[in-house]
């Protein structure tokens, strides 16, 4: 009998190796069907009218001309009159049309009339927040006792930081093909929850249409990072106008809508001082900080300090602060790539001033980051030989002369992982073809890849032995892809189906090979006796004693193969051009545990894609908004930056994997990595030119900034 | 047509040296990618509708007396098959191939000049097809990510990016593909740092630049052993 344990090292033969994603051809030939790609018989492409105003009251609305259109099929009304908006880019009216062409004319034809009311975007200004009644204190949080730890310190740093609002950007914008077939719903959904989104398209009373006659299919989805786990509102019209149209219907976001309404991350700025004895022990910390989500009231509450929770003395407190701004989503990591700024950056500030390396003096502090203390002093050990830290590392301000100063920082992050819900199924067929089917979703991380690697090494099989079934609501559900919980769910639950598909197999084949199923194994493509190859049968021929029925297996999530919480630490390099503000990423170090690692291929690629996206979030990234117009300055991406090619300097990733790490089983590696650049960067830069870039995204600037504020100090 | 002769993409072989000033901004010096968005394409088309003369001179048959702005007839020679559409002059190259072809492969994503996810090869040299009209694009070779294998074969340049694990969501990738292509076929053994300064008129949002400098290097190696 087969076991569902993890495989020692010894007995892998694709687990743990470096395989290249088996939807790479089907994407690099372009031959890959997006949602956006999709294009069924007599398509009607749908644009949508959004509103022009941070808030206001819509106080009149006329469609008749966009619907008196020649080609123009159906109009769906989100918000009309008497309705609030909430934002730029709130949803108003969406009108499906023969073409995208004339889709866009007739939203030019469609008349609203709106009472602009109060706005307010501008998140920076806290006290203007909370003069308007925008600003709720979420929670506040002490231990120990702050004032007698900072009586205790005897050096004392106090500082300001902030990171903006983000957004996701997701290339693929949100958007979904909706076709009904009769009284059956058909959609083709960019989304990160597959099996959730049937559930939804039923609640809507106008759509009338229970969960069971609705088809979600989405095989490639260009990108999502946290931001498209339901169907939202312009999801159901895309729905709606189809059933009004009776012909199939696309709407996806413009490039605009996509910034200005599918997903931010929030903002988190707050002023910090902390204390330490002059050997640089922590010893107290105070914060007060705030952030907005746009309209709800979200906040990080309970992640201040970041990882450094073991300071004795400290007090935080953060408020809510309610902006007219596109609603919050949850952004790779929600919160604490914003926590690890503010920390990491308050605390490195604090080493400058006792004179004392960031590497010595976090190391000295890592007693007070809890339960991974002794694998974060691994991890930075490690990423200092990478980054040859020692040599590179120079006390604050870079002398050497020119204008080009280079410095190193560096940060820690943690993040949970474990697995969402999750079942597959496994096929085995008479004539030895493989199926493994689970509803869910590959977000470009490598699920459908994990999921074949796993099952093909259960199996005994080559990769190509086995077919995976993603994508599809008509398979088994697996859950929502967020939270770096995607490959704990379906490696555990594939495994498990494998498994369990195996054993019947091999009920079925021992009596012929003159044994009992608990002394066979199949390896290497034949089912054996475990340990002797020559009493084996190939699996075509084994797979041949089941006569006409195929064997059916299903698995669940099973949290004995899977665990939760890794660390990480990360060392950046760089150059910075003082006189003209320009910040470089020269070389970033990212050394990472994540359990027992699948695909080594796929999981280095999420650490550099990490890095890199971290390197955009540091130097490039902000949702600019302007409290004049109410408005969103740059929701396009010439002005909201992303790094290109050359912009990135070198990445080197070591990820941790000793037995011991393995032996934990597997644990989602999506969020990690993307924590810790901001801070890393953001201390490399104040390295290299001597004072604090207190904001980021740490643009020419703001650098030059605070090299003038240096310069007055 | 004059505008053709102008790189649109800053991987052209015919783009002035780029000079990375602008403080820090991507830019292609000598061009700027505002001049190239959209709008400035709609200007283009406005005035050509406005003159049948123009539309002649280009090598465009009209209607006698109809010169848009409904649809008129539109010759595209794509991956060496003429094909004949009736677009509005208005449609881009992009929307063309995209929504009256069905060849998805190039994406729209900034749909202004900035992201290269929509690029394709116009007479040997890239474009963003986003901002040329598909009108502009008659009497040109194009060449789309679909034209560049044979059914079920690879493109070394796309083999290199499966291998080295360039891509992740993959959206980007047909347009990375086709600038790499395009890249190569001009400066066939680029250094690594070449080919870094070279590509920048792509973007990415899942990170995937690490694999494609990995990639672009061997797809430049195994290439000189043979083309598709």
């Amino acid at each position: 009998m087969a076991n569902i344990a993890w495989p020692p090292a010894s007995k892998r033969g694709l687990i743990g190796k470096s395989i290249s994603r088996i939807d790479g051809p089907e994407k690099a030939s372009g031959r890959a069907k997006y949602t956006y790609d999709q294009n069924p018989a007599s398509l009607l492409v749908a644009k949508m009218l959004t509103s022009p105003y941070a808030h206001a009251k819509i106080t009149a609305l006329d469609t008749s001309a966009a619907e008196r259109m020649p080609g123009v099929r159906a109009v769906y009304v989100f918000n009309g009159v008497g309705k609030e908006v909430n934002w730029e880019g709130h949803e108003i009216v969406a009108v499906a049309a023969d073409t995208e062409e004339l889709a866009e004319d007739a939203v030019r034809r469609i008349r609203v009339e709106y009472q602009q009311l109060p706005y307010f975007v501008d998140d920076a200004d806290l006290a203007q927040a909370a003069k308007d009644g925008r600003a709720r204190q979420l929670g506040a949080e002490t231990s120990g006792d702050p004032s007698t730890g900072f009586q205790q310190a005897e050096v004392t740093s106090e500082g300001d930081y902030g990171i903006p609002v983000i957004t996701h950007c997701c290339l693929e914008s949100h958007g979904s093909v909706a076709q009904w077939q009769g009284d059956k719903l058909n959609v083709w959904i960019s989304t990160q929850n597959v099996s959730g989104s049937a559930g939804e398209y039923a609640q809507s009373p106008e759509l009338n249409v229970p969960a069971s006659n609705v088809n979600v299919d989405c095989q490639v989805m260009g990108g999502g990072f946290g931001s498209k786990f339901g169907v939202d509102t312009w999801g159901l019209a895309a729905a709606a106008l189809a059933k009004k149209a009776g012909r199939p219907v696309k709407l996806m976001l413009e490039r605009k809508e996509e910034l200005l309404m599918a997903g931010s991350r929030p903002s988190l700025r707050g002023k910090i001082r902390v204390g330490a004895k002059r050997d640089g022990t922590l010893v107290a910390w105070d914060s007060d900080s705030w952030g907005t989500g746009g309209m709800s009231v979200v906040g990080i509450h309970g992640l201040l300090p970041y990882i450094f929770r073991g300071i004795p003395n400290r007090g935080s407190r953060y408020t809510a602060v309610r902006t007219n701004t596109g609603p919050a989503r949850a952004w790779r990591a929600p919160n604490h790539p914003q926590a690890c700024f503010l920390t990491m950056a308050a605390l490195d500030d604090l080493a400058a001033k006792l004179g004392m390396d960031p590497l010595d003096f976090f190391v000295k502090n890592l007693p007070l980051a809890g339960e991974r203390a002794a694998l974060y002093q691994e991890e930075l050990q490690k990423a200092a030989e990478l980054m040859d830290w020692k040599a590179k590392w120079h006390p604050r301000g870079d002398k050497a002369p020119g204008p080009t100063k280079r410095g190193v920082g560096l940060s820690i992050h943690t993040w949970g992982g474990l697995g969402h819900d999750s079942y597959c199924r496994t096929t085995i067929h008479p004539d030895g073809s493989v199926e493994v089917a689970t509803g869910s979703q590959d977000l470009g991380t490598g699920t459908r890849t994990v999921i074949n690697i796993v099952a093909a090494e259960t199996l005994g099989l080559p990769l190509d032995g086995v077919r995976v079934e993603i994508g599809d609501n008509k398979y088994p559900p697996d859950g929502a892809s967020g939270g770096s919980t995607t490959v704990g769910g379906v490696s555990s639950s594939t495994r498990v189906s494998a498994t369990n598909a195996l054993n019947e197999l091999l009920a079925k084949v021992a009596p012929g090979l003159g044994t009992t199923p608990d002394k066979l194994e199949a390896v290497g493509g034949k089912v054996q006796v475990i340990g002797d190859p020559s009493k084996a049968i190939s699996w075509k021929k084994a797979c041949a004693r089941l006569g006409t029925t195929p064997i059916v297996a299903m698995g669940q999530r099973n949290m004995s193969l899977i665990s939760s919480g890794v660390g990480g630490a990360q060392m950046a390099e760089v150059s910075v051009d003082v006189e003209t503000g320009v910040v470089r990423m020269e070389k970033m170090v990212a050394v990472q545990d994540c359990g027992l690692i699948i695909d080594v291929k796929t999981a280095m690629s999420q650490v550099y894609g990490a890095c890199i996206m971290g390197t955009c979030y540091a130097l490039h990234e902000e949702k600019i908004m302007d409290q004049q117009t109410g408005t969103c300055l740059n929701p396009n991406m010439e002005f909201y930056k992303l790094s290109g090619l050359d912009d990135v300097g070198d990445i080197v990733v070591h990820m941790m994997t000793d037995s011991a790490i393995e032996s934990r089983g597997v644990i989602g590696l999506g969020e990690p990595p993307v924590i810790s650049p901001g801070a890393a960067i953001a201390n490399a830069v104040a390295n290299a030119i001597g004072v604090r870039v207190p904001d980021l995204p740490m643009t020419p600037g703001r650098v030059l900034d605070a090299l003038g504020k240096g310069e007055k100090a | 047509m004059a505008d053709r002769d102008k790189p649109n993409h800053p991987t052209d072989p015919g783009r002035e040296p780029d000079a990375k000033a602008e403080l820090g901004e991507k830019s292609g010096k000598g061009f700027s990618r505002r001049q190239f968005i959209k709008g400035s394409g709609l200007a283009v088309g406005a005035g050509v509708l406005a003159n049948e003369g123009l539309l002649k001179a280009a090598g465009i048959e009209v209607a006698p007396g109809v010169s848009g702005p409904g649809v008129v007839p539109v010759r595209l020679k794509i991956n060496g098959r003429e094909h004949s559409l009736r677009l509005q002059p208005r449609v881009t190259l992009l929307d063309a191939l995209r929504n009256h072809l069905d060849l998805t492969g190039a994406k729209k994503v900034c749909d202004r000049a900035t992201c290269g996810a929509c690029t394709v090869i116009l007479d040997g040299r890239p474009v963003y097809a986003c901002t040329v009209l598909a009108i502009e694009a008659q009497g040109h070779a194009i060449e789309t990510i679909e034209g560049i294998a044979p059914a079920h074969k690879l493109h070394p340049v796309s083999q290199s990016f499966v291998d080295n694990d360039a891509q992740q969501c993959g959206f980007c990738t047909s347009g990375f593909v086709m600038a790499v292509k395009s890249y190569l076929d001009h400066h066939p053994h680029p250094t690594y740092d070449e080919a870094k300064a070279a590509l920048n008129g792509n973007l990415c949002r899942c990170g995937t630049y690490m694999g494609i400098r990995r990639a672009v290097l061997e797809a430049a190696t195994k290439e000189k052993g043979g083309r598709v």
